[in-house]
């Protein structure tokens, strides 16, 4: 009934290669759009914003990237914690070094950045793959938690090694702060949007386009890819590339924007890498939206939980705490056991009833 | 759509009760590898909270509440809490965790409510002219290490050159702190500091051990907090490291730490910023608060050397709030009064003595320059069953940690702009 595609014709190729092919699909896209542009800007609070939908655009910025690497090209990666530290601190090196510098420059440099140390990390994929890929992520992760801990330069010969986030403005000329105490939590809020929707949507026509059909084939079968002329080294490395990309970003904005200070062990230690790792397969390897839906399982659902056991029903803080983690660790079972392939899929079967109901065949 | 009523939803779930309290929030946390001391302190937080609504009504007439959020000693949620607890009025903060202090710094300071470590958190924020809104007093960790090595120097009548002191540190920022004094001290008294890094949660702590093992240190200094102190203990009777001449710091010598290893521990010293042993108002609290059923926790924790600190931080607080109260002639005092409260503090003996905790810390009065207090610490030691206090309150050396706290607050000034903020109101 809603997925109708009675009267919804497809008149040019442009207009059949959307991405978006059902009306109703397009229209719920456009005006989830307008909502988080235009509305919630509004009438966010500093709760909403900074323990909830901040955490969760930065974290779904994170799992697109992941997806990427691990979704769309089948390089399996423990490596994001690591890279999401290279990402803050490039930009805290950024930060203070050109007190100039606007935000989106600092944050797409942080990007870039990672990009390049992702690459670095990446080359062992050429030779190794699956499990072993793994592991060799996984040293990455352990190293660069190591450097930044180890050498005083990156925390700028802090007494303690936190880093932290002076202000800084949205971009030359405007006088908009997103970092730092004094930042107003709807300003950080649409700057991740506004980071969230590009980023995604970037990543939605890259995998549509040659370069995500090249890591498709690498991920489905690297040989048969090959034979048919993928060249095996460009696709894994720009998969790592564009990976990091977006791991730094997320990782620059977790630190400028949502957390502003950090300490490297604990901000990005291994447990990061898994808790994204967690969302994308929740949500769903190889799907934009994926990407979303796991982030806001991990990253949204513990909260409301948390709000709704300690504040509704009145539990003791601990106990709600120890509960969290068995009704979120039992519905991870629960969606993995009913769907393996995730929320994304999930998803995407509920519509395809909902297209032919109320007439199933 | 479904976004929207779900933020109505929480928003009516954050927005909490009306301000009808003075709130203290407790960030405790209950779960997670800290858990062990996180419990006995936000137990003694709460339960003297409580003894003061039950015993006399409230502070100045009008009852105490504290909200507990739990942290699990993870900055994000720490984050979280400060967030959902901020809109209920909250007074001050406590949040016993060094990562979610430098969090919380900033923000607190922008939202005008006071914040306070005590014993913890940003050393350099004992400068009160660059931290407007933190405050650590009575002591902290470059005070801590100061009097460690004090100690040290009496012990060894006044001369550790050619001595060897291993820091054994959690790796963090919270055990990154007394680096910078201890290597200044190292340079003035000629001790050789070696330091090993235990990463977080400080179960791994073989090769460290190894090296202690090999290199024999006169004395091994440790900086650790949760399930790495139990661990540092037991490794230390494994590799025979003679236990005397092994010191924690405050955060390091409570009765779980020890208590596993028992009488093979004795001989374990740790600082102390609070006293120990049988206080009045510990006999009040079972009477009035646990007995009744009104305590925090199953009142086990009673007295223990955290349960005591956390009393002791509560006990700082509601004296805050009182004269607070005093200063502005309110009862119903907010989190801008409040931090005037806490620098015009003023903790005296007889004071203590009135509270029915007598020496439980040193006097120390606050003042707009100094929100550090004296910081001193006395010396306890493990003699198997239990904490036996060696030491009167030892002062730290002023002349090395001052200079590094004025440096460092400095920079942050800089960094972030702030210009000074004594003597103008």
């Amino acid at each position: 009934m809603f997925y109708r595609e009675a009267g919804d014709f497809k008149t040019s190729y442009a207009e059949d290669n959307q991405t978006f092919p059902i009306l109703f699909d397009r229209y719920r896209y456009y005006f989830v759009l307008i909502v988080g542009a235009l509305v919630i800007p509004f009438i966010i609070n500093d709760y909403w914003a900074n323990s909830i939908l901040i955490p969760f655009l930065i974290y779904a910025i994170a799992a697109i990237g992941l997806n990427i690497l691990t979704g769309y090209c089948g390089q399996v990666s423990l490596g994001t914690g690591g890279f999401m530290a290279v990402g803050a601190y490039t930009s805290y090196k950024l930060m203070t070094a050109f007190p100039g510098l606007d935000m989106i420059s600092v944050t797409l440099l942080s990007g870039v950045m990672t990009a390049m140390v992702g690459v670095a990390f990446g080359l062992p994929s050429l030779r190794i793959k699956g499990f072993y890929l793994a592991v060799a992520t996984l040293a990455a992760q352990f190293f660069l938690v190591w450097l930044f801990n180890k050498v005083p330069w990156f925390y700028n010969y802090s007494a303690s090694g936190q880093i932290s986030a002076p202000e800084r403005d949205f971009f030359y000329f405007t006088n908009m702060a997103v970092t730092g105490p004094n930042a107003e939590s709807w300003a950080k809020y649409l700057f991740c949007f506004f980071f969230a929707f590009v980023l995604a949507w970037v990543a939605r026509n890259l995998t549509r386009g040659s370069v995500g059909r090249q890591w498709m084939a690498i991920r489905d079968m690297d040989i048969a890819a090959e034979i048919i002329g993928v060249n095996p080294l460009k696709a894994k490395l720009t998969a790592f590339a564009v990976s990091s990309f977006y791991v730094g970003i997320a990782g620059a904005l977790l630190f400028t924007v949502y957390l502003g200070a950090a300490e490297v062990g604990e901000a990005f230690g291994i447990t990061k890498s898994f808790l994204v790792l967690f969302m994308i397969i929740i949500g769903g390897l190889g799907s934009i939206f994926g990407s979303f839906a796991g982030a806001a399982f991990m990253v949204i659902l513990p909260v409301v939980l948390r709000n709704f056991l300690t504040g509704t029903l009145n539990w003791e803080s601990a106990l709600a705490t120890h509960f969290e983690f068995v009704i979120v660790g039992g519905l991870i079972m629960f969606f993995l056991i009913v769907e393996p392939h995730g929320l994304a899929r999930l998803w995407a079967l509920a519509k395809e009833k909902l297209r032919l109901w109320p007439f199933p065949h | 759509m479904k976004t929207l009523t779900m933020m109505a939803v929480a928003g009516a779930m954050a927005a909490g009760p009306a301000m009808a309290d003075l709130v203290f929030p407790d960030l405790s946390y209950r779960t997670g590898p800290y858990a062990a001391g996180g419990i006995p302190f936000s137990d003694g937080y709460q339960d003297y909270m409580t003894l003061l609504n039950v015993r006399d009504g409230g502070i100045g007439g009008v009852m105490t509440s504290v909200p507990e959020c739990e942290t699990a000693y993870n900055t994000e949620r720490g984050v979280e809490c400060y967030e959902s607890t901020r809109g209920m009025g909250a007074l001050v903060y406590q949040p016993l965790s060094t990562g979610i202090t430098y969090q919380l710094i900033p923000r607190t300071t922008a939202d005008g409510i006071p914040l306070h470590t005590m014993g913890y958190g940003r050393t350099s924020a004992a400068n009160g002219d660059v931290f407007s809104h933190v405050f650590n007093y009575p002591a902290n960790y470059w005070d801590a290490a100061s009097v460690i090595v004090n100690q040290l120097l009496e012990e060894n009548d006044g001369d550790l050159s050619g001595q060897t002191i291993a820091l054994l540190y959690h790796n963090s920022a919270y055990g990154r702190e007394p680096i910078r004094t201890l290597e200044t001290l190292s340079e003035m008294h000629g001790f050789e500091l070696s330091q090993l890094a235990v990463d977080h949660p400080g179960q791994e702590q073989g090769n460290q051990w190894l090296q202690i093992r090999r290199e024999r240190p006169d004395y091994v200094v440790m900086w650790g907090w949760g399930v790495m102190n139990q661990v540092a203990i037991q490794e230390a009777i494994n590799t025979r490291y003679p236990m005397e001449n092994f010191i924690g710091n405050w955060w390091a010598g409570a009765d779980h730490d020890v208590e596993s290893a028992g009488a093979d521990a004795a001989g374990y010293r740790s600082l102390n910023m609070n006293r120990l042993g049988d206080m009045p108002v510990f006999s009040e609290i079972q009477e009035l608060v646990i007995d009744a059923g009104l305590g925090a926790g199953d009142g086990s924790n009673l007295g223990n050397v955290l349960y005591t600190r956390g009393m002791y931080a509560a006990m700082l607080a509601a004296e805050a709030a009182a004269t607070a109260q005093e200063i502005h002639g309110v009862a119903q005092i907010d989190a801008s009064m409040m931090r005037d409260g806490m620098e015009a503090l003023e903790i005296t003996n007889a004071r203590m003595e009135e509270l029915g905790m007598p020496g439980i810390g040193p006097e120390f009065a606050v003042t707009c320059e100094d929100h550090g207090g004296t910081g001193m610490a006395i010396m306890q030691q493990w003699d198997g069953e239990s904490w036996v206090t060696l030491t009167d309150f030892i002062a730290p050396d002023d002349s090395v940690t001052q200079p590094l706290v004025m440096e460092d607050s400095a920079q942050y000034a800089e960094e972030n702009g702030i210009g000074p903020q004594c003597g103008e109101s």
